[in-house]
């Protein structure tokens, strides 16, 4: 059985890396008791696949695991448990079955991102205050973000290992605007085409001569394409996998 | 479906570094505390604040089962919050030092200048100008003499506190042997004094009256011309003239931790650790805690099968190890490797047995637990030659080796490692020539193997340290050498395993020499060595043990500019009746023991182990452990 976790990234652990994230679900399976299945061979390991890595010092809420499942357990049952054995700033959301089949898997199908951006002083409010009315970033700022998004083009110069090149980020942005709580950014996710947000916002504030202003990023979901249909084009991988039946074990 | 309360929204909890430090410096995990099972109090609550410090990084500091041990004890406690300290790495020492950011405890994130204590272990000497990094990013001077009343109390432990005179100055105390027995009086006596108004003096002169408990400021020493030590005395009436070490005599009902703390980062020792007993049998003459550890003390084994059970589950390590200085004398071993691999193999969890000796029960067993293609076997002759072998009474025939070799080569091994010393008192160019000669010889055993039963080539790789003579153990009188002598020593070895037959099947590398006379001098150093450790700091030496941190011109510097003469710690020739600087302390094991060890090892005779025969060392005093087996 597969299933898909959702978990939340916060405070403190905004500082944990991508590969210890990994090491820390291993551990919780373990502390848990979540009947994970492992691999066959010598020296078995457990079938963990991670949907999308987090850049270090960005929180977010959305957040997602596959595992594959050797009995099945609740979906209460399991959320319960697993939060009972997290660190304070990582906790379990959800707890889905998803399809069996291996091009569901999270790793393959990940498309779009969304991101919420805010002063780095407003750190905290990222994770509490989505539907803040304080506007946290100069009124002004809402018309250059339009402005920002109503370009053609948005050339960027990216720098790789062996080379610089120029690109246009511009189709990798589905969605750029600001509100009161921060500006939201809708970016290409995943082994297609992957924009990360501070590239994004170095060319933003550039362009408004703002270069040095801190900031602090907070991913809010991680989607796929739509399998459905085109409308939404996007949903969250979260969306993809079911409830799994039944009551919590009384402990 | 979310189970998220309202009020565990955001922790923030509070970090001594800014976000921009931490996103500039290598694994800023290492600094931020909140692991699972990590000990969070409110400071209000305690009367105490211990800060326990493991003077290495991170990494380093978090594999080591002692600190877990008090940690755990410590805060059992309801009136004592303990915390852990590490040495900043070489990247953020800078900036800290650059924006004076004070060193913190990973807890609270409070300086460690708030603590009551700062409690350092010692494990080895290379670790001593970290030891000053730890005192001297907390903002306190060096020396005990010039800090503050507030200031925490700094008390050192561990193996190297057996020799506590080259850190003399900077501790307040050192607690001298097993952590189990005298902290909670020395914690109380601490609260009383609090209590009652009383100074930091007033509360050493109470410590000083706790067994085990060395307080360096009420003892002076007072030297020969020879530069050898005339008189050590305590200067105070309250403080003791010996030292008595601290035995924890019941290991199975004492203090261990169910729920260690559980590390983010891949640290060193990333498993649960099961010390099976503390102490060992053997009697190695060449090995320090084989002697201060006496007696051999062994943990029930039924104990052990409920903490792996309680530990496993509690830290969700996917790992199991176990550890002492010699498993393979556990006498329960097989019952509890055998519930080990009973019960977990099958939930996914490898089970580590380092140090066993190689025999039909070992290789049966690590055949089950390890991937024989990918693992190696590992033996430590510790010599070369049997002469040598019987010098440091390391119990090991040359068929005992080949033997062990040829059934786990049978048994489908084609890798082995073998571990020497170079530099043992009486060694000639024989012994050294006979390291290369035994790795043949066990590549030769390897090669009588039909082809068509073999898997291609053996690898035989042979390293050797130089041996470095340690207090409490027979070769306390032994003489070191130079740098240069002993890269001509490794030298002849590497020559010798060139005209080795089985050549290309054996690898010889060697450890570095220089920090080898840097350990030698701290290892059997006096007070007067301390200059040279503050000298070298100032100079800007730290992790030491780190290759690529090591500088020993900084450190040959150090020593010329404090006039310290390396010669008269490492070359000299110590007589038998020469006071040593750390013969206040009684470990049980007697001086006239370690002489009698020492002349019989001049004359190559061999002394048996505990259960054999009983050598009457001293150990015995205290009542109880391998002294008393099949005795009740």
């Amino acid at each position: 059985m597969k299933v898909r976790i959702k978990f939340r990234k916060f405070g403190v652990l905004k500082f944990l890396g991508h590969l210890d994230v990994m090491r820390f679900f291993q551990k919780a399976m373990r502390r848990a008791d979540i009947p994970i299945a492992f691999t066959s061979g010598y020296s078995p390991h457990m079938i963990m696949s991670f949907a999308q890595p987090l850049g270090l010092g960005i929180t977010s809420e959305g957040e997602y695991l596959d595992i594959e499942l050797a009995e099945a357990i609740s979906s209460e049952e399991a959320v319960f448990r697993l939060n009972r054995v997290m660190a304070e700033g990582i906790d379990v959301v959800s707890f889905c079955q998803i399809d069996e089949d291996k091009k569901s898997s999270g790793m393959t199908i990940v498309a779009a991102a969304d991101y919420l951006v805010v002063p780095k002083e407003a750190e905290a409010k990222a994770l509490t205050e989505h539907n803040s009315t304080e506007p946290v970033f100069p009124a002004s700022w809402e018309q250059y973000a339009a402005a920002f998004m109503a370009q053609p083009e948005i050339i960027v110069l990216k720098k790789t290992k062996r080379s610089e090149k120029e690109v246009d980020i511009k189709p990798m942005i589905y969605d750029f605007h600001m509100e009161p709580s921060g500006i939201r950014l809708k970016l290409a996710a995943g082994s297609e085409a992957n924009l990360k947000p501070d590239l994004v916002m170095e060319t933003f504030l550039t362009s408004i001569h703002e270069e040095s202003y801190p900031l602090h990023y907070h991913r809010t979901e991680v989607y796929a394409k739509n399998p459905k249909s085109s409308e939404p084009e996007f949903v969250s991988l979260e969306s993809l996998g079911w409830r799994i039946p039944g009551e919590r074990d009384i402990v | 479906m979310s189970l998220i309360s309202e009020e565990s929204e955001v922790a923030m909890s509070k970090l001594m570094l800014s976000d921009e430090i931490l996103l500039k410096v290598e694994k800023p995990a290492r600094y931020i505390g909140n692991e699972v099972n990590a000990v969070v109090k409110n400071k209000e609550d305690v009367d105490i604040r211990f800060a326990m410090c493991f003077p290495d990084v991170y990494e380093i500091g978090m594999s080591h089962l002692g600190i877990q041990i008090l940690y755990d004890m410590f805060n059992r406690r309801e009136d004592v919050w303990c915390e852990r300290v590490y040495s900043p790495w070489i990247d953020l020492d800078k900036i800290m030092r650059r924006q004076k950011i004070p060193l913190f405890a990973l807890e609270s994130q409070d300086p460690v200048r708030e603590f009551d204590f700062l409690g350092i272990t010692l494990q080895y000497e290379m670790c001593y100008t970290n030891v000053l990094q730890i005192l001297d990013l907390s903002g306190m001077a060096l020396h005990a003499a010039d800090r503050e009343e507030s200031d925490p109390i700094v008390i050192g432990g561990g193996p190297c506190a057996y020799n506590p005179e080259p850190l003399a100055e900077f501790f307040d105390l050192f607690y001298i042997g097993d952590g189990e027995t005298v902290y909670d009086q020395l914690l109380d006596a601490y609260k009383d004094n609090k209590r009652a108004g009383g100074t930091k003096k007033d509360f050493l002169e109470m410590a000083c009256q706790i067994e085990g408990i060395y307080v360096p400021s009420f003892y002076e020493t007072t030297y020969k011309e020879d530069g050898t030590i005339e008189r050590f005395y305590p200067v105070n009436s309250k403080a003791p003239a010996r030292i008595k070490k601290q035995v924890v005599m019941d290991v199975t009902h004492t203090t261990y931790p169910e729920a260690p703390v559980v590390p983010y980062i891949k640290v060193t020792q990333d498993r649960v650790v099961l010390e099976v007993q503390r102490g060992c049998i053997r009697g190695c003459r060449f090995c320090q805690a084989g002697m201060l550890y006496r007696p051999t003390r062994e943990r029930n084994v039924d104990m052990l099968k409920d903490y792996a059970y309680k530990m496993l589950k509690n830290t969700g390590h996917e790992e199991i190890s176990l550890s002492s200085l010699s498993t393979s004398d556990y006498s329960e071993l097989k019952e509890l490797v055998t519930f080990l691999i009973e019960e977990f193999k099958g939930k996914g969890i490898n089970i580590s047995l380092p140090s066993l000796r190689i025999d039909a029960f070992s290789l049966d067993v690590m055949s089950r637990v390890q991937d024989i293609r990918k693992s190696s076997l590992t033996f430590a002759p510790e010599a070369g030659s049997q002469r040598m072998r019987n010098v440091i009474n390391k119990g090991l025939t040359e068929e005992d080796i080949i033997n062990g070799a040829g059934q786990a080569f049978e048994g489908g091994w084609n890798k082995v490692k073998l571990y020497f010393m170079l530099g043992l008192p009486t060694e000639t160019e024989e012994d050294m020539e006979a390291i290369a000669v035994l790795a043949d010889k066990v590549a030769r055993r390897y090669y009588e193997i039909p082809k068509d039963q073999r898997i291609g080539k053996c690898q035989i790789t042979a390293s050797s340290s130089f041996f470095i003579p340690k207090p409490f153990t027979p070769f306390q009188w032994a003489s070191m050498f130079t740098n240069e002598e002993y890269i001509a020593r490794a030298a002849i070895v590497k020559h010798a395993f060139l005209n080795q037959l089985n050549k290309k099947s054996l690898r010889y590398n060697w450890h570095d020499a220089e920090v080898t006379v840097l350990e030698g001098v701290f290892a059997r150093g006096d007070r007067r060595t301390a200059k040279v450790i503050e000298e070298a700091y100032r100079l800007g030496c730290i992790y030491d043990s780190w290759t690529e941190a090591f500088d020993n011109e900084k450190w040959m510097k150090a020593f010329a500019n404090t006039g310290v003469d390396i010669a008269f710690y490492n070359l000299r020739k110590r007589e038998l009746d020469e006071i040593f600087p750390w013969d206040f302390i009684d470990v049980g094991v007697t001086k006239d023991f370690l002489k009698r060890e020492w002349k019989r090892a001049m004359e190559g005779e061999v002394t048996p182990n505990c259960r054999v025969q009983c050598s009457g060392c001293g150990a015995a005093r205290w009542g109880g452990g391998v002294c008393f087996e099949g005795k009740n």
